[in-house]
């Protein structure tokens, strides 16, 4: 092994993937040409991953403050306040291309990527949400795809101990060739004991711990070393292997480090590994860092400072500690079975110094490896999106059946139950979660309070594509609204979006549009948005996946015993449809699962509408008049129906009269925003008429609970007639049969 | 009564059981790390759930060759009382301190549900505030639950009484379909001959408060609080 | 023909059993381990007589589905007898 490295051109820095007027940048800022150390660190944290180089000019526009926020964007993960002394630590983040490329250890690496963002910020993680996209299950690739993600995510969640306790999973041929996993965790801590990750005080100790580095996940860059040396096929990157057991001794190991009042800051080594932390770290506080690569544990031999700085070996992190505690730290790490190195120190100087046996390889100010240029390019809607749009949906054929029409769209794989998933996931594990996965939100208590946290995700790329900028609202509606329809007030969110490239200025519009969407429903419910994750280029040869902003909500219940689950508990409730009148079948599931049609235009948005139903579902829920409130969203009002009457431990039957519409099959199955299912006992009818009287929103009695067949009629016409038995059937199997 | 947590590395249910003895229970609790030999001022040793050093090996191997596992040999022999739950079991059978071994669910994959356990034995410390029949409701949460012993050792356990608990339907019914793991007989828990040192696979840390969901677990603990005072061999703190 | 197949991790990927496992022995006494990985037998017997193509289809059978590319590499061996071996060291 040697220290001598390969000379930096153009060429080179274009294989890196930078450009050349990047390049000249760096050039002209570092006043001569960087060495192959330099240039790894700036194809690193100059890369879209790591700098959001197409995205940060639109990022800016949403909503970043409020008056709970603790922590904004620009950390590990965000902070909400929620009362009592505690705060919420949440964060979503993409794991798409690993998960392609090896399912299991993808997925798996996924979720322990975010588990240590959370775990950094001093929180201990309490509930991990998954929200996953694949193609269509007819395709033997996409069931072993499935297979891999669901039990990669298992396999880590579990054997750390944190419950897997919502998310979804849909279906869509534009995601077959890129699936997506996104995995949102959520964490808390004492409000008063938050750590960040900062780099303070020169003269400060850095210590590497957790897992050896060896060559793991080196991207793009790496590959151009090979040509520097004769061990080209060793060299290749290589695979990222999850080590659950590992995290958990890093998660209880730095807890307890923190406790102490020893750490400064600390920082998860994810993307760009050691350069990212060594650079970012200095960067939030004005400082630079001193640090010997010859210190960090390794598992290969031969590693070069390059790969040092780049691996992306997994449960590492980069501890600044206070001058004078390293006993400590080192002595709590032992306890655990784990390194802790000092590998350098905070300097002052603004300047990141990287040594390999006390040669400099590398010398950058780190204000230029942290901010990268950004673009703003441009942007174009699709020539072909008005055509969709203009299709009418009610020009094709209603079904002969709808009781048969409602069962098959109640089994079809993305709306059936996710069972076969979620019990392979633990979720209890921490004695918690007060409403298991299954509702519209799970609930987690807050021990030692009286109150309960509820957390959501949501994303429809459907309605997405057919407009960017109210699709991407209602996907931030409907999360917040399942948060409410729970009890909980909705009081921050975090967004993971995924699209194309964004190269292409018809995926960047969408992108454009999609913040501008989500922008708009975050102010209008006075939601901030704390933290997120952009994940671009998943596209192949040129096919996109639906664009898809996934969105996770959290919500704080102030008494954890005043909450609602979405489904029926008993005969002779009454059941109310809460929210406007307007529904389209544009976009909508049904229009997708029976006619294979994603055209139509949405139905229309009233922020203020939306905001006026989530307060009246929250007011009823926390005044105990609600025995059951769910979310009225794909497949329609039939759907929710149908879903409230089987997803419960007892199949429970209801009749409903819907108002006649256009069509039956829109009255039943057109989706529209902002509705919600809600059922009330007949003793607390007046006082509910009395609460929705105040809250001056729209809604209307359909129906009443008891029997055993959901009888829904339309105007005067029973339309559907079916045995809840036999929608319980449907709905249990429609997902799992394709993976037994 | 004097609760012991033992904490392996890997281990997550440590908090759980310490949260319900301490704040349901109302009883004294303390960690116990895994490196520890000195049980003496404990009168229950709780090995909870997890997965102690990553069960890569095989589900318990490690830390049943651990220091505070060789220090239970002794508590045991004293009299002591060792509750092991899910990876506590299979650390248990590892160690040779129950018979068998806990193995790969004959579905492969992971289980996190409800089961419904029919109480076998009502004459050990941990069950004697239950009816023999009675059903409990508790959840499970392996990937590693399926019991196995040779054709003798079964016998043993039947012959015995050693078999605690047994999968089985809502109203009590030992069936097939009511088997999670494809667990032999059925068998969910099982007890030594002297009935103090109890394994099985269900969390009844999961199901000791209402808002949880259920409360059967809590009268696994509630016999056990009973115990000591009829016994007579401790004082109720 | 009885064919037994290694399936281990490439060198380079991290082998998390390996390393806790070796942590563990470590514990108990083992210091003098510098590396241990864990890798899987397979023990296949096959209704084919040549040599040679035993080994190809095996070596297809690795491909498909016993062995992982991205991960893990296989070597087979033909043998006479399947019982573990060198149980008595």
């Amino acid at each position: 092994m040697t220290g001598a490295q390969p000379k930096v051109t153009l060429d080179l820095a274009l294989d890196a993937g930078l450009t050349a007027e990047e390049y000249d940048r760096i050039l002209s800022q570092l006043g001569r040409e960087p060495t192959y150390a330099e240039l790894g660190l700036f194809s690193a944290l100059w890369s879209e991953h790591c700098a959001y180089k197409h995205s940060r000019v639109f990022l800016a526009r949403l909503p970043q403050r409020g008056p709970h926020v603790l922590q904004g964007p620009g950390e590990n993960a965000g902070v909400i306040d929620i009362g009592d002394g505690w705060a919420v630590v949440f964060k979503i983040e993409s794991h798409n291309h690993p998960s392609f490329i090896e399912p299991f250890q993808g997925a798996a690496t996924g979720v322990g990527g975010i588990l240590r963002d959370i775990f950094t910020m001093g929180a201990r993680p309490i509930a991990i949400l998954d929200s996953l996209r694949f193609g269509e299950l007819d395709n033997p690739k996409t069931l072993r795809l499935v297979n891999g993600v669901v039990s990669g995510i298992s396999w880590y969640g579990n054997c750390f101990g944190c419950p897997t306790v919502g998310g979804e999973i849909a279906f869509a041929p534009e995601y077959a060739g890129n699936p997506l996993v996104n995995v949102m965790c959520v964490g808390l801590v004492r409000a008063d004991q938050i750590v960040r990750a900062r780099a303070d005080g020169p003269g400060n100790p850095v210590f590497y711990v957790g897992n050896k580095t060896g060559r793991d996940g080196i991207h793009g860059a790496t590959m151009a070393s090979a040509t520097f040396d004769e061990h080209a096929e060793e060299r290749r990157p290589t695979v990222q292997v999850g080590d659950p057991f590992t995290e958990k001794l890093l998660l209880e190991a730095c807890l307890e480090v923190m406790r102490t009042g020893a750490v400064v800051g600390i920082q998860d080594m994810g993307a760009a590994g050691l350069a990212c932390c060594t650079s970012e770290m200095p960067a939030r506080s004005g400082t630079g860092m001193d640090v010997e690569l010859s210190r960090v544990p390794q598992r290969e031999t031969g590693m070069t400072p390059y790969e040092i700085l780049l691996s992306e070996s997994q449960e590492r992190m980069l501890l600044v500690a206070a001058r004078g505690r390293e006993e400590e730290v080192r002595r709590i790490f032992a306890k655990w079975e784990l390194e802790a190195v000092e590998i350098g120190r905070v300097t002052e100087g603004g300047e990141l110094t990287a040594r390999l046996n006390g040669e400099v390889v590398a010398r950058v100010p780190v204000d230029l490896l942290a901010e990268a240029p950004t673009y703003r390019k441009p942007t174009t809607e699709p020539s072909e999106l008005a055509e969709r749009r203009a299709f009418d949906p009610l020009t094709l054929p209603e079904p002969s059946d709808y009781g048969d029409a409602l069962i098959d769209l109640l089994g079809s794989p993305t709306i059936a139950s996710k069972e076969w998933a979620f019990r392979q996931y633990d979720q209890q594990v921490g004695i918690n979660t007060v409403v298991l996965p299954g509702s519209d939100a799970a609930v987690l208590r807050v021990k030692g309070t009286r109150r309960a946290l509820a957390v959501s995700t949501d994303g429809n790329g459907r309605q997405v594509f057919l407009d960017p900028r109210q699709g991407a609202a209602m996907a931030v509606c409907e999360a917040a609204r399942n948060v409410c329809c729970s009890g909980a007030e909705p009081r921050g969110v975090t967004d993971c979006m995924n699209f194309g490239s964004p190269e292409r200025p018809e995926i960047l519009w969408q992108f454009s549009e999609a913040i501008e969407g989500i922008s708009l429903a975050c102010r209008a419910l006075e939601l901030p948005v704390v933290g997120g994750n952009v994940s671009f280029y998943n596209e192949t040869s040129g096919q996109a996946i639906l664009p898809t902003p996934i969105i996770g909500v959290v919500g704080v219940l102030d008494d954890a015993s005043r909450r609602a689950t979405q489904w029926f508990k008993g005969p002779g409730h009454r059941v109310a449809l809460l929210g406007p009148a307007s529904v389209s079948l544009g976009g909508s599931e049904y229009l997708w699962a029976r006619h294979r049609r994603l055209a139509g235009r949405l139905a229309s948005l009233d922020l203020e509408a939306e905001r006026r139903v989530q307060r009246a579902v929250r007011a009823a829920v926390s005044a105990g008049l609600v025995t059951a409130a769910h979310d009225c969203s794909e497949g329609g009002v039939a759907v929710a129906l149908a879903e409230s009457c089987v997803t419960g431990c007892a199949v429970m039957g209801c009749e409903a009269t819907l108002v006649t519409a256009d069509r039956t099959d829109l009255a039943l199955f057109g989706e529209g925003p902002s509705r919600v299912v809600i059922a009330v006992e007949a003793a607390r009818v007046r006082e509910f008429e009395g609460l929705m009287a105040e809250s001056a929103i729209s809604w209307r009695w359909i129906g009443t609970t008891g029997g055993e067949r959901l009888v829904i009629r339309v105007g005067p016409k029973v339309v559907v007639d079916v045995d809840a038995g036999q929608l319980g059937r449907a709905w249990r199997s429609g997902f799992e049969a394709h993976m037994a | 009564m004097r609760f012991g947590v033992v904490v392996f590395p890997g281990t997550w249910s440590d908090c759980d059981f310490h949260y319900v003895v301490s704040e349901v229970l109302h009883q004294p609790v303390r960690y116990v790390w895994h490196r520890e030999r000195e049980l003496g001022q404990l009168d229950c040793v709780i090995l909870p759930g997890g997965f102690s050093y990553g069960d890569y090996l095989r589900a318990g191997a490690v830390a049943g060759r651990s220091p505070v596992v060789e220090a239970l040999r002794d508590f045991v022999g004293r009299g002591g009382l060792v509750l092991g739950s899910c990876n506590g079991f299979q650390i248990l059978c590892e160690a040779g301190l129950l018979p068998g071994v806990l193995t790969r669910n004959e579905c492969l994959q992971y289980r996190c549900q409800s089961t419904h356990l029919v109480v076998e034995n009502v004459d050990t410390p941990f069950t004697r505030g239950l009816r023999a029949g009675q059903v409990l409701t508790m959840p499970i949460s392996h990937g590693e639950g399926k019991y196995y012993a040779d054709a003798e050792t079964l016998a043993r356990l039947k012959q015995q009484n050693l078999i605690v608990f047994r999968y089985a339907s809502a109203d009590g019914k030992v069936t097939k379909a009511s088997n999670p793991n494809g667990s032999l007989d059925n068998i969910a828990g099982i007890v030594n001959p002297e009935g103090t040192v109890l394994g099985m696979m269900p969390h009844p840390e999961r199901a000791s408060e209402t808002a949880m969901g259920g409360t059967d677990g809590l009268l696994m603990f509630q016999s056990l609080l009973g115990s000591l005072v009829e016994d007579g061999t401790f004082l109720k703190r | 023909m009885k064919v037994r197949v290694l399936v281990r991790l490439k060198p380079g990927i991290m082998d998390v059993q390996g390393a806790a496992v070796q942590r563990a022995l470590v514990g108990l006494g083992f210091s003098e381990i510098a590396d241990l990985r864990i890798g899987k037998v397979i023990d296949i017997e096959l209704d084919e007589a040549r040599p040679g193509e035993a080994r190809t289809r095996v070596g297809e059978m690795c491909g498909q589905l016993l062995a992982n590319p991205l991960l893990e590499e296989y070597s087979m061996e033909i043998l006479t007898d399947l019982a573990p071996r060198g149980v008595a060291g």
